[in-house]
Parts: C-alpha cells; sequence; structure tokens
C-alpha cells in the first residue's frame, strides 16, 4: 500500500519532466503570471532538452570518473599493504571537504580555460569525498567473522574483495555516489558562471534579465531530477542491502 | 604512541633498512615541485607570465638555504622518524616557503614598472602541498586532543598575520590586488561572516524547536524531513533568484519590512536561502540526536519524577548536543561556501572578487576572493570538531570509530 503512494507520485514527476522538456511550450501560461513587459515566459536562447542532455552528461561523467577513482583508493588504503596511508587518506578527505565547490571551479579555470573542463574538475573532486567516505565505512564495517569464514573457506585477497567484501559494502557505497550525485546536480549550474553548458545557463539568463520565470524553470527541472535520481538510487540500495541479508 | 613507533622503527631499521612509505610518496611530490617553475612574473595582471625557477627567482644564499632545508625535510620523511620530528621539519619548511616566495617577489619585480605581477607558480604551490601533506601526517600521527588542534590553528593564524603585517609578501600578486580594495576587501569579509553566521544563528533558532516538535510527534517527522530534502535539491544559483520576487514584493507592500532590510535583491534573499538549507542539518541532527537518548536515562529521569520539561533541557538535549553540535558544523561549513554564490545577486560577500576574477580573467583577484573563505571554512572546521570532541561524553566517545 504504502509502495503505491510513494510511487505514484514519482511516476507523475518523471511524466511531467518528460513533457516539459519535451513540448515547453505548453507551459508557457503557466509560467506568464512571473514576466514582466512581456517578457518570454520559455527560455528561448537554447533548447531546454539539449541543456538537460548537456548537464546530465557532465555530471555522469564526473560522478562515473570520481567513483572509480575513489572506489580504488579506498580498496588500497584499507588492504594490509596500503594501510598506513589510511590514517593520512582519512585527514585529506576531512580538509577536502571543507573547500567550497565554486573555489575549486574558480581555480580550475586557469588551467583549463573557460568552458566544461573546469566544471568536470570541480564536480569529479568534490564528488570524490563523499564517495571514498562511504567505500571506507562500508569495507570496515564487514563483520570480522565474515572475513574469518571467507579466510576459512580458502579464499585468496582478491577473491574475498570482489565477492564478500565489495558485494557487503555496496549498498553503503551506493549512498555515497547518490550523495555524490544530488551534490553535483545542484554544483554543475554554478559551471554556467564559467561558460558550461548545463541547466545553470538558464537560472543565469533569469538572474540577468530579470525574468522570474527562466529562475524557476531552471531550477524547477534540477531539482525534479535530482529528487528522481535520489529516489531510484534509494531503492536499487534496498535491494541490494536486502540482496546481500542486510 | 610515537615512542613505540619509534622503537618499532628501531628494530626494523636493525633487521633491514625499511623508508617511510607515506614519506617517499610526499618526496615524489616535493621533487616534482622542484622541476617546476617556483614563480612566474606578468607584465600585468591579465597578461602570461614568464616562469622563474627556484635558482632565478632567490638571491643565491637564498636558493641554496631553501633546498637545503627541503632536501634535510625529505630525509626525516623518508626514515622511520618520530612525528614530532617530522612535524617541525615540515613547519621549517613551510616558513622557509613562506620567506622565499616574498623574498622573490622583492627580487624578480620590475623596478619603475608598477604594473608587474610576481605570483607564485606550480613548483611553489607543489612544494607547499608536499610539506602541508607531510605536516599533517605527522599531526594525524601525534593525534593532539581538541585544545592541541585549536592551539595549533591559533599558532597558525598568528603566523600569517604576522607574515602579511611585515609586508614580506607586500610585492606579491594576491596582496597587489588587495592593496587596490583594502576597504572593499573588509566589507566583503563582514558580509560574509553575516551572511554564513546570521543565517546559521536563524537557522538553529527554528530548527531546534522544529528538531524537538519532530522527535515528539512522529507523525510530522517524516513529511518535514522530506520537505527540507527537497529544498537542498534545488540549486543554490535558483533558490537565491527564487527568492528576489516574494522579498521584493514584501518590501513593498509590508509596512517597515524596508526599514529592516528586506529587499528584492542583495543580502536578504541570501540570507533567507542560506537558512532555508541550513534547516535539514539542524533539524535531522536533533532528531537523530535525541532519538539516540538512551531509554534508560528516560526512564531513570522519569522515575526521579522530572516533568516533560525538565527531561528535555536536563536530560535529552544535554545528551543530544554533540550529535546537534556536528549539524551545525555541517552548516556552518557548509554556508561559508554558499555564502559565495551570493555575490551573483549582489548579496556581497567574498564570491564579489571570485566573479569579477572570472570575469575578467584575473586569477589573483579569484584567489583573493577563495583563499579567505577556504581558511574560514577550515578553521570552522576546526573549531567546531573541537567543541564537538569537548561535550562528548566518554561513552559517546568510544563508541565512535
Amino acid at each position: 500500500m504504502t509502495r503505491v503512494w510513494s510511487f505514484l507520485p514519482r511516476m507523475a514527476l518523471l511524466a511531467f519532466l518528460i513533457a516539459f522538456l519535451w513540448h515547453p511550450a505548453w507551459f508557457a501560461g503557466l509560467l506568464r503570471p512571473l514576466t514582466e513587459n512581456g517578457a518570454p515566459p520559455i527560455y528561448d536562447q537554447g533548447s531546454l532538452a539539449l541543456l538537460t542532455l548537456d548537464h546530465l552528461a557532465i555530471v555522469a561523467v564526473a560522478t562515473l570518473a570520481a567513483s572509480l577513482i575513489a572506489i580504488a583508493l579506498a580498496v588500497l588504503v584499507t588492504r594490509p599493504s596500503g594501510r598506513e596511508f589510511l590514517p593520512l587518506a582519512r585527514s585529506l578527505v576531512n580538509i577536502g571537504q571543507t573547500v567550497p565547490p565554486v573555489a575549486v571551479l574558480a581555480l580550475a579555470v586557469p588551467m583549463t580555460g573557460f568552458g566544461e573542463k573546469p566544471t568536470l574538475i570541480a564536480l569529479f573532486l568534490y564528488g570524490l569525498l563523499p564517495i571514498f567516505e562511504n567505500t571506507l565505512t562500508g569495507l570496515s564495517t564487514v563483520p570480522a567473522n565474515v572475513m574469518e569464514a571467507a579466510r576459512g573457506v580458502g579464499m585468496t585477497g582478491r577473491q574475498r574483495l570482489w565477492q564478500v567484501e565489495l558485494p557487503l559494502a555496496a549498498p553503503i557505497i551506493l549512498a555515497g555516489i547518490r550523495l555524490s550525485v544530488v551534490i553535483s546536480m545542484a554544483t554543475a549550474t554554478i559551471g554556467s558562471t564559467v561558460a558550461a553548458s548545463t541547466l545553470g545557463a538558464v537560472i543565469i539568463a533569469g538572474l540577468t534579465s530579470n525574468n522570474l520565470a527562466f529562475i524557476v524553470q531552471g531550477g524547477v527541472i534540477v531539482g525534479v531530477i535530482a529528487i528522481l535520481i535520489f529516489d531510484a538510487l534509494r531503492g536499487l540500495e534496498t535491494l541490494l542491502a536486502r540482496r546481500a541479508g542486510g | 604512541m610515537a615512542l613505540s613507533a619509534a622503537i618499532q622503527g628501531g628494530r626494523a631499521g636493525a633487521a633491514r633498512f625499511r623508508p617511510d612509505r607515506i614519506g617517499l610518496v610526499i618526496s615524489l611530490v616535493a621533487l616534482g615541485g622542484l622541476c617546476l617553475p617556483f614563480a612566474t612574473v606578468k607584465p600585468n595582471r591579465i597578461l602570461a607570465g614568464v616562469a622563474k625557477t627556484i635558482l632565478e627567482a632567490l638571491p643565491q644564499t637564498g636558493s641554496i638555504l631553501l633546498l637545503a632545508v627541503l632536501f634535510v625535510a625529505i630525509t626525516i620523511a623518508c626514515l622511520r622518524s618520530p612525528a614530532w620530528l617530522r612535524l617541525g621539519a615540515s613547519v621549517l619548511v613551510l616558513l622557509a616557503l613562506a620567506g622565499a616566495i616574498g623574498v622573490s617577489g622583492i627580487v624578480l619585480t620590475p623596478s619603475g614598472n608598477p604594473y608587474a605581477r610576481v605570483a607564485p607558480a606550480a613548483g611553489f604551490w607543489l612544494l607547499a602541498f608536499a610539506m602541508a601533506l607531510l605536516t599533517a601526517d605527522a599531526l594525524t600521527r601525534l593525534r593532539p586532543g581538541p585544545f592541541g588542534r585549536v592551539a595549533a590553528l591559533a599558532a597558525t593564524a598568528v603566523v600569517f598575520g604576522f607574515i602579511l603585517k611585515s609586508g614580506l609578501w607586500d610585492n606579491l600578486s594576491i596582496l597587489k590586488e588587495y592593496a587596490v580594495r583594502a576597504d572593499s576587501f573588509w566589507a566583503a569579509a563582514a558580509a560574509h561572516v553575516e551572511l554564513a553566521l546570521g543565517s546559521l544563528v536563524a537557522a538553529v533558532a527554528f530548527g531546534l524547536p522544529i528538531g524537538i516538535l519532530c522527535h515528539r510527534v512522529p507523525k510530522i517527522r517524516d513529511a518535514v524531513l522530506n520537505a527540507l530534502n527537497i529544498v537542498q535539491t534545488v540549486p543554490s544559483i535558483a533558490l537565491f533568484g527564487l527568492l528576489i520576487a516574494p522579498l521584493g514584493w514584501i518590501a513593498v507592500h509590508v509596512p517597515g519590512a524596508k526599514a529592516i532590510g528586506i529587499q528584492g535583491i542583495g543580502m536578504a534573499p541570501a540570507f533567507v536561502a542560506l537558512f532555508l538549507y541550513s534547516l535539514l542539518p539542524v533539524v535531522a541532527n536533533t532528531v537523530a540526536g535525541l532519538a539516540a537518548v538512551s531509554p534508560s536515562a528516560n526512564d531513570a529521569a522519569r522515575g526521579m519524577g522530572m516533568t516533560e520539561r525538565e527531561r528535555l533541557f536536563q536530560v535529552e538535549l544535554p545528551l543530544a548536543l554533540p550529535v546537534i553540535i556536528t549539524g551545525i558544523r555541517i552548516v556552518l561549513v557548509q554556508n561559508i561556501g554558499l555564502a559565495t554564490i551570493a555575490a551573483l545577486i549582489g548579496g556581497g560577500g567574498f564570491g564579489v572578487f571570485v566573479f569579477q576574477g572570472i570575469g575578467q580573467t584575473a586569477i589573483d583577484l579569484v584567489l583573493l576572493g577563495t583563499v579567505p573563505t577556504v581558511a574560514l571554512a577550515f578553521a570552522a572546521a576546526v573549531i567546531l570538531d573541537a567543541v564537538v570532541e569537548l561535550l562528548s561524553t566518554p561513552s559517546v566517545r568510544d563508541s565512535a570509530p
């Protein structure tokens, strides 16, 4: 019963999103009260659907790269050969989290020039932290008796990692990726201040031309996609946790 | 701790020479830094610069001295040396680097060209990063208590203040940007702190009661937390923008609103947006902290005949305090970063320099905005972490990982 109730609004949200991106003009009447002096109610300097795809592509590439590197690093520092790097890695992650994403973005510009690259770097670096931290937590909370049993049946270190540790840690790792995606979705909009093609362009166009309708549609599209991804990944986590017997 | 590590190191060293692997990695980073240019000289603040190596950027004795200190520190880092020695060596190199970049600013600035800029280059940053890593590693091994960490922070602030006051860095590009904008820099600093701290205070004033209510009335808990979660998914620049219209309307239509500073653009929408972002961590951590209070403590309080109000203020809230302060730490660090975005809607703060700098492709101006922001966020994190540790009861501290 509760599952249906939580499922329906999400489907409706997805349908609304697709309809809005497919044919924004249908919603012009809804947004017109937010405009003044006959300003356009729908973003007219490019296709909303294309901007959305660019936005999603940047977030996807950055998150994928951040996940691969963060999980690999966390695995390295929890192996016997890399264990002495663990305390330093932990403090680095704590320090790194205090650096605001805007700072990373602004500092990446002189190295890479304007466009998508500084945004990718900022999202990648900022996305590393939650994934790394959660992978560490996930790997270190695998019960000792499970590890003992795996050793007892003669599994090698590599087999233990792939067949025991990573599957058991998967829900917590996924929670880190989820956090990272939601932060990245919002941070990518700031990328448009350095000329990246994201939905931030719509919001900034609204800010500079004092058009509230642009700000609302840019913000709502980003927010709705973030909520949908957040929910989908949380569903996947529950599924994985159930399969892992957690 | 340090002693036993030293003894272990000694024993291992007697059997077979084993280098310190962290020190080895840090040394490689430092050597990479030596191969890159130390400073750049730009004809003005926007044009590309000419790279200078350490030998070109410093007088001969200066470069020999810097390389010698660096060599000693790398040797100490690679050997299994005690943590306090590693700390001392890395701090010494950091001080030497701070002095060296100041001297190179004086040496490299061409006389008679007021527009020329000397800036630290990749080599300097990499060396400083390597030594900061060594410091962080040594501090991690020493495990200073909360007071030790705050003292280290204070000492760092005093040293930086002293260097800035002495004028050693006055020929460097960031400080030249500062010199032109000294007044607006401090106005931006005041606005930044006001935004970050003010919205935090407001969020605690509203978030604590909401959290307590959510704990007492489980029915509304999920609804409130879900609503606050949704606020978090709205991108900051959009939320700032969305608040311009309603606040503008209030300013025009509510008598007296304008007099207390409510207006469509500027600080008011930024303040409200930061407040809304801050609510989730405060409310969620209040709920989590109260939920973690052990039933036996509550039973004992009820058994003693405490009223509901007494139990809340004398038992539940004190026990939940470390978790609540953790929420406040998250909010403060997040707010200091987000306050940068306020500049886009005229809210002031260090973001003014960041976005001006991006617009003019003047990296020195970007640094003038980002360096104080990062420093503020870092200081806030260190201080509040120390507070959380001090407040944690021994049982909480033992169960922490």
